[in-house]
């Protein structure tokens, strides 16, 4: 008798490969036409990574070495205006020196994928992760997801084309990657393989919203008061729709690849029963997730959930994650000065997104892990303990805490 | 209470003429104890040729009523509403809006249109446009100001309409207090004069609501959220436009609801007996506004053409191409296909607009540096004022050199 086995093509292939280059393998899968390069670290690692995937001869796509960010993302819009499907990414002040064109992307419907690899805002000049700088498109039209491992990096890079160049959305995506901990360490990534890919990734077809000479279209034009915010009303139906959109995304991508079956909005770690919950984004999720364990042996009910979409924002599931909790601590890595209670951009939304619940637990905002520094075990025992304190007491004796500031 | 004022301008030529006119408004009924403000329609495009433009002045008695003119972009129930160029009676399509307005649209009933023209009364109702109430038409004899960008021509035409103003809408602003500001904002008798010259001169008459043109102007409706292209798309206009009639010729596809002509002062005309057919005004023309007729003519489409007068600058057969009054015109009508009908009345037709010109004569606005100076010193010697576009019908030297 004879078993019958799965074609050799359609297995995955482990990679001993870094979030960059796990992001350039899913570039390479999704087969991209045009791709944009301006150096900036930690960012640079996929350019090069696709360089050298294209001197390989693995991938065939234009590769043009633009003069500057704003050059870069110029280019690759143009370049999805007609029909090509691009990638695109910066870093930190890159990505900020970018922002004209970044900013208009969303209202001309490009369905760019760009990487942000996570850096601090220079002066002073630092290479550290920070997300203020993926964060300055928040309320711009982008949809921006976070990952925390390279093989997620990998697997949304393909979801984001997907959900992007879904006729009904039409958005621009940002996947935003922390600078070093996850865009420089190489671990071990499942990579699909093409057939599998193809089955989930279809052609990028613009419709009748191609730049040709065979469709003749103008597009952007100058516009007055009558017609700015019927534009705008169209992006935000873009962005509802969106989410829809990412949830048949990922039933398609778990029945085709066997992974990421889990929710796509948010991910709960032993927080179901828990008291007390940590809310953050990016790979703060690694000692946060040994520290919820360690305090778990204590006997602490202390759990942790980790944002994956901050646009659109998953309201629903960040109410059922965290609405039975009694005290939540939204960890930021990064600022928002001068915004209530001196917290931060998650802090905020947070705190935003619990409002309407009839019975909302005490959130606090803890600002940690700026400028690349370590989010400890210590740290997340220590904002665990406040959360544990203010659980017992009922009471908030300080809204937010610097965690892990020397002083 | 309130009373407002709305002047319709061309943009570049009168930007400062508006200007003035709704600043006085304001500094005068400031001398009566009243608040007011002086804005221009920011969607207006000013600074560009010919486009027509608005400015308002609101006055009331203190600053809760001002409250429901403010953070607005235009009233549209104005007591007065100037046009300082008579051809803006025919309607208005600005870069603010879409489809054509008419003059009288944001006059409130009973209010009043105020022109400075040539024509009289009874000649410029018949470019105004029908009103669903009563309204008056008033003028005051005047060759519209057109100047620069960057010079006024302070021929008095800014006071001259204040006096008229005080005249038509005294709850508006009284003439001693439109004498006061200009005493104290340019301290000029001569101009406390003007203005009340055009108080007592200024000619009325009321309007019926059967009376006017009987035409309706276009319009476009806007579309909902949901109507338009996602993406800031906006499908092409086909090349080819059918032409009811012809065989064979050609018409460009034209933008349906952006027409352009309301921006016109001038118009050509064209001799069809002399022309060469050169193809020069067709090619050169920046509107594309020629049709190719069925003979091989070029036709300029008086809906698509915004009378920039290049078509005369380029074409080399003397007195073929000629610029001339847009007042003297009531209809956007094809000049080819009445040349067709009837060559000679065509002729006829031909010559009296272009001798209507030495009449009541028309201009671009200045054009070059020094203009205003050679301007100012023809007038000084009474001779034939000259601003503009040099054309055929001048008397020989009187064009700059």
């Amino acid at each position: 008798m004879t078993v019958a086995t799965k074609p050799a093509a359609a297995a995955d292939k482990e990679m001993l490969i870094s979030g960059c280059a796990a992001i350039a393998q899913a570039l390479r899968l999704a087969d991209i036409d045009v791709v944009t390069a301006y150096p900036i670290r930690p960012y640079d690692t996929v350019m090069q990574a696709v360089a050298k995937l294209i001197a390989n001869g693995e991938l065939d796509a234009e590769y043009i070495v633009a003069s500057s960010e704003h050059d870069q993302f110029e280019i690759v819009k143009h370049a999805s205006a007609v029909g090509a499907r691009v990638f695109c990414g910066s870093s930190g002040v890159g990505w900020m020196y970018a922002m004209e064109a970044i900013a208009v992307t969303p209202a001309l419907r490009l369905p760019m994928v760009a990487l942000v690899g996570n850096r601090a805002l220079d002066d002073p000049g630092a290479f550290g992760c920070e997300h203020n700088d993926a964060l300055c498109v928040r309320d711009l039209g982008w949809m921006l997801t976070w990952v925390d491992t390279a093989q997620e990096a990998l697997d949304t890079a393909l979801i984001a084309y997907r959900v992007a160049e879904d006729p009904r959305i039409f958005l621009p995506c940002a996947i935003g990657a922390d600078g070093a901990f996850l865009t420089h360490s190489e671990t071990i990534v499942k990579v699909p393989s093409k057939e599998k890919v193809d089955q989930f990734l279809p052609k990028y077809d613009r419709g009748d919203k191609l730049l040709h000479p065979d469709n003749p279209i103008t597009i952007a034009p100058q516009v007055n008061e009558d017609w700015v915010m019927e534009i705008r009303k169209q992006n935000d139906e873009a962005m509802r729709r969106a989410r829809g959109v990412i949830q048949e995304a990922f039933r398609d991508f778990h029945k085709i690849f066997g992974r990421q079956g889990g929710n796509p909005f948010v991910e709960s770690y032993m927080a179901d029963d828990a008291e007390v919950i940590l809310f953050g984004q990016g790979t703060l999720s690694m000692p946060v997730k040994v520290g919820v364990r360690k305090l778990r042996e204590q006997g602490h009910k202390v759990g942790f959930v980790r944002l994956r979409w901050l646009r659109p924002f998953p309201t629903p599931e960040v109410q059922e994650a965290l609405g039975r909790a009694k005290a939540v601590g939204v960890v930021d890595r990064d600022y928002s000065f001068g915004s209530p209670n001196y917290g931060a951009v998650l802090y905020n939304e947070v705190r935003s997104a619990l409002y309407d619940l009839p019975k909302r637990p005490h959130v606090i905002s803890f600002i940690c892990g700026l400028g690349g520094r370590e989010v400890t075990l210590d740290s997340v025992v220590e904002m665990s303990e406040i959360l544990l304190k203010v659980a017992k007491t009922g009471k908030v004796e300080q809204p937010n805490y610097w965690i892990g500031v020397r002083g | 209470m309130t009373g407002s004022v709305e002047v319709v301008y061309r943009g570049i030529f009168q930007k400062h003429l508006g200007q003035r006119i709704t600043r006085g408004i304001v500094l005068a009924a400031v001398k009566e104890g009243k608040v007011g403000i002086s804005f221009g329609r920011y969607g207006d495009s000013p600074e560009r040729n010919g486009i027509p433009a608005k400015s308002f002045a609101v006055v009331a008695d203190n600053e809760e009523e001002l409250q429901a003119y403010l953070s607005r972009y235009e009233p549209s129930n104005n007591d007065v509403t100037v046009a300082v160029d008579d051809t803006l009676c025919k309607g208005v399509e600005s870069w603010a809006w879409y489809g054509l307005q008419p003059i009288n649209k944001l006059t409130r009933p009973g209010g009043t249109v105020l022109a400075t023209s040539m024509q009289s009364p009874e000649e410029l109702l018949k470019d105004c446009h029908r009103k669903d109430a009563e309204w008056s038409l008033a003028v005051i004899k005047a060759i519209p100001s057109f100047s620069g960008l960057w010079v006024y021509k302070d021929d008095h035409t800014d006071v001259r309409v204040l006096g008229a103003i005080a005249r038509l809408a005294p709850h508006v602003v009284k003439l001693e207090s439109v004498e006061a500001a200009i005493r104290d904002e340019w301290g000029d008798e001569l101009k406390v004069a003007s203005v009340r010259k055009a108080y007592e001169r200024v000619e009325i008459r009321k309007v019926r609501p059967d009376e006017g043109n009987p035409e309706k102007p276009y319009e476009f409706q806007l579309p909902k959220w949901w109507e338009m292209k996602e993406g800031l798309v906006i499908p092409g206009i086909p090349v080819k436009q059918e032409v009811e009639g012809w065989e064979g010729g050609y018409r460009p596809g034209r933008n349906p609801t952006f027409k352009k002509f309301s921006t016109r002062t001038m118009r050509p005309v064209v001799d069809f007996e002399i022309c060469t057919k050169c193809t020069l005004c067709w090619l050169q023309c920046p509107d594309s506004c020629f049709d190719v007729t069925p003979t091989g003519h070029y036709d300029a489409n008086m809906e698509a053409c915004c009378g920039c007068g290049v078509c005369e600058a380029v074409c080399p057969v003397e007195n073929c191409i000629t610029m001339v009054n847009e007042a003297a015109f009531a209809d956007n009508a094809s000049q080819f296909e009445t040349y067709e009908k009837d060559k000679d009345a065509y002729k006829t037709w031909l010559k009296g607009k272009i001798e209507d010109k030495v009449v009541t004569y028309r201009s671009h606005g200045f054009r070059y540096r020094g203009q205003y100076e050679e301007e100012l010193a023809q007038m000084a010697a009474g001779g034939q004022l000259h601003s503009g576009v040099q054309s055929i019908n001048e008397e020989p030297g009187a064009g700059p050199g």
